[in-house]
């Protein structure tokens, strides 16, 4: 991860602002940064959006490609998530030095997509054992401030919402093989439920308190965090501890809870905004990387 | 708990909500300057095919016959007189690697430290073993630091302020921003060295915080950064709550209000 550098009393200074409430940046401890989102950035994806979190800029495109189920999964689809740290966020991903921070954020992303009701892959299915969608998830960190998890997971699935995979019918020849036809109309299209899609929210443990959305200062004043990957209905789907320090197990309880509650109102306002950016229509005004 | 999302806005062109009356000439690498060979190649520009080109990208600025061009983004190049705020990256022998932002890293000698007490004599090999001790990787003393561009710094007489709101700031001109609590009573026996680890009180933390939102909005909006200018947006963003201050609308609106007042004062 990207890390800076702080001196002790900057760190106590970040510590015992965090006891009283009041962060550096006059937030509270479960204040988020104001998001941006924007989704259908990349064209010559299936989905695509970019997501931009105080100065953590992530972007995600994803492509549905046909092929054969896994062995087995016969009646399924399945994503492939890949995560490129470009070294264009912080020098220290220069050649292979962003090769492990995007192994550990993808072996997370597959993990809090095992579960039967993420995504319905049943939907990506053509025709059993044959063939189906396979949807390989690239995400792209353009810049690194603090809290990658989340506006990853956030990125993620407001670029499946934006996804639109093409209509195939699959047709019977009278020998029995079996012909796969494009519908012709290029916007006929099934789209994907992403009502059950999990987001992570990580909660850094400082001091004696935990904050939601830490700025690269703010982790480098935490021993250890605690990533909750929560559905909109407030289901936690998975958990993982990262950090050298140890956690409490009440602390690890009160930190779920504040995760499902963080979590709830992050999907409300998610899907709030990708409905109104949808309601725009297609004239919308792109503004894409040169606004 | 707060969360906003929003979709992302299209900048407006600044020069749009400012009338200028001298329209500053822009270039880029690459740009012809002139083509007339009677001025003098100053900073930022080169001569090719008979032709002044600019080699960075900045406004260009013309002393009688030396045309020269002012990046907007640089690291910071010293001048002397200048006050720096650096953060210690090493420690050496008889010497620290300071971090300024600069093409280079600083060297900062231990013979040119202040040894605590104010005493003056030759640096022993004992100082020298002792210098782990007056400032390690990563020292700075209590409050918080701001980077931002060096070209944003206005030079001035002092860069050391007292701000009437509670708080003091050090305005570096290689762009790191020091703000702090101001210091009940100054101690001038230490030798300027001691690490203040007292917690701040929640009226000064609140006043440091606002600070630093409203220096961060004024570098967003590219305005030049001095006392008076940081006093003004200071004052303008009191009605707000702190952590508005940074949702682009409220910056705006600060940054407008704070151009204003400065325009009045100068007319």
């Amino acid at each position: 991860m990207a890390s800076v550098a702080l001196s002790e009393a900057e760190k106590v200074y970040i510590v015992h602002g965090v006891q009283e409430d009041l962060r550096v940046d006059g937030r509270g401890c479960e204040d988020y940064r104001c998001v941006e989102v924007e989704t259908d950035v990349v064209s010559n994806t299936s989905g695509s959006a970019r997501v931009k979190l105080g100065h953590t800029d992530i972007l995600v495109g994803v492509k549905a490609e046909m092929g054969t189920p896994k062995l087995e999964k016969p009646n399924e689809g399945y994503l492939e998530f890949f995560v490129d740290c470009s070294a264009n966020a912080t020098p220290e991903f220069e050649g292979r030095g962003g090769d492990d921070l995007g192994t550990e954020i993808a072996n997370t992303l597959y993990r809090i997509f095992n579960n039967k009701s993420s995504v319905d892959l049943k939907s990506l299915c053509i025709s059993p054992r044959e063939h189906c969608w396979i949807l390989y998830v690239d995400v792209l960190l353009l810049e690194c401030g603090g809290n990658l998890f989340d506006t990853i997971s956030i990125a993620v699935k407001a670029a499946l919402f934006n996804t639109r995979i093409p209509r195939v019918r699959v047709l019977e020849d009278e020998e029995g093989s079996k012909d796969i036809e494009l519908s012709d109309d290029p916007y006929d299209c099934i789209r994907l439920s992403v009502e059950h899609v999990p987001c992570i929210v990580t909660l850094c443990k400082i001091g004696y308190r935990h904050v939601v959305d830490a700025t690269l200062q703010e982790e480098a004043c935490s021993l250890a965090s605690l990533l909750v990957s929560v559905t909109s209905k407030g289901v936690v789907t998975c958990m993982r501890k990262v950090g050298k320090g140890s956690l409490d197990p009440e602390s690890i309880f009160e930190m779920m809870e504040t995760g499902k509650r963080v979590g709830k109102v992050l999907h409300a306002s998610l899907q709030s905004i990708l409905h109104k950016e949808e309601s725009l229509g297609p004239k919308r005004q792109k503004v894409g990387f040169l606004g | 708990m707060a969360m906003e999302m929003r979709l992302p806005v299209a900048r407006k062109p600044l020069s749009e909500s400012l009338d200028r009356d001298t329209k500053k000439h822009l270039v880029v690498p690459g740009d012809t300057i002139t083509t007339d060979t009677g001025f003098m190649r100053g900073h930022g520009t080169y001569m090719g095919e008979e032709k002044l080109i600019a080699s960075v990208a900045g406004s260009v600025e013309r002393v009688n016959k030396l045309i020269c061009v002012k990046a907007l983004k640089t690291r910071y190049n010293g001048e002397v007189g200048d006050i720096v705020v650096g953060r210690i990256t090493e420690v050496q022998q008889k010497r620290w690697k300071v971090e300024t932002n600069s093409r280079l890293d600083s060297v900062l000698l231990l013979s040119s430290m202040n040894l605590p007490g104010g005493e003056l004599r030759r640096r022993s090999a004992e100082d020298e073993l002792a210098m782990r001790g007056f400032l390690q990787e990563g020292d700075l003393i209590s409050g918080v630091l701001v980077q931002v561009s060096p070209s944003l710094v206005k030079r001035q007489k002092t860069h050391f302020h007292d701000l009437p709101c509670g708080a003091s700031v050090i305005l570096g001109t290689n762009g790191f921003i020091w703000i702090y609590p101001t210091p009940g009573h100054k101690e001038e026996d230490a030798g300027g060295l001691t690490a203040n680890l007292e917690p701040v009180s929640l009226a000064d933390r609140e006043v440091i915080s606002r600070l630093r939102n409203c220096i961060v909005s004024l570098v967003t909006q590219r305005m030049m950064l001095y006392d008076t200018s940081i006093l003004y947006c200071y004052e303008a963003s009191l009605p707000h709550q702190i952590k508005d201050i940074l949702k682009p609308e409220v910056m705006e609106e600060i940054v407008m209000e704070t151009r204003q007042r400065l325009l009045e004062q100068e007319g």
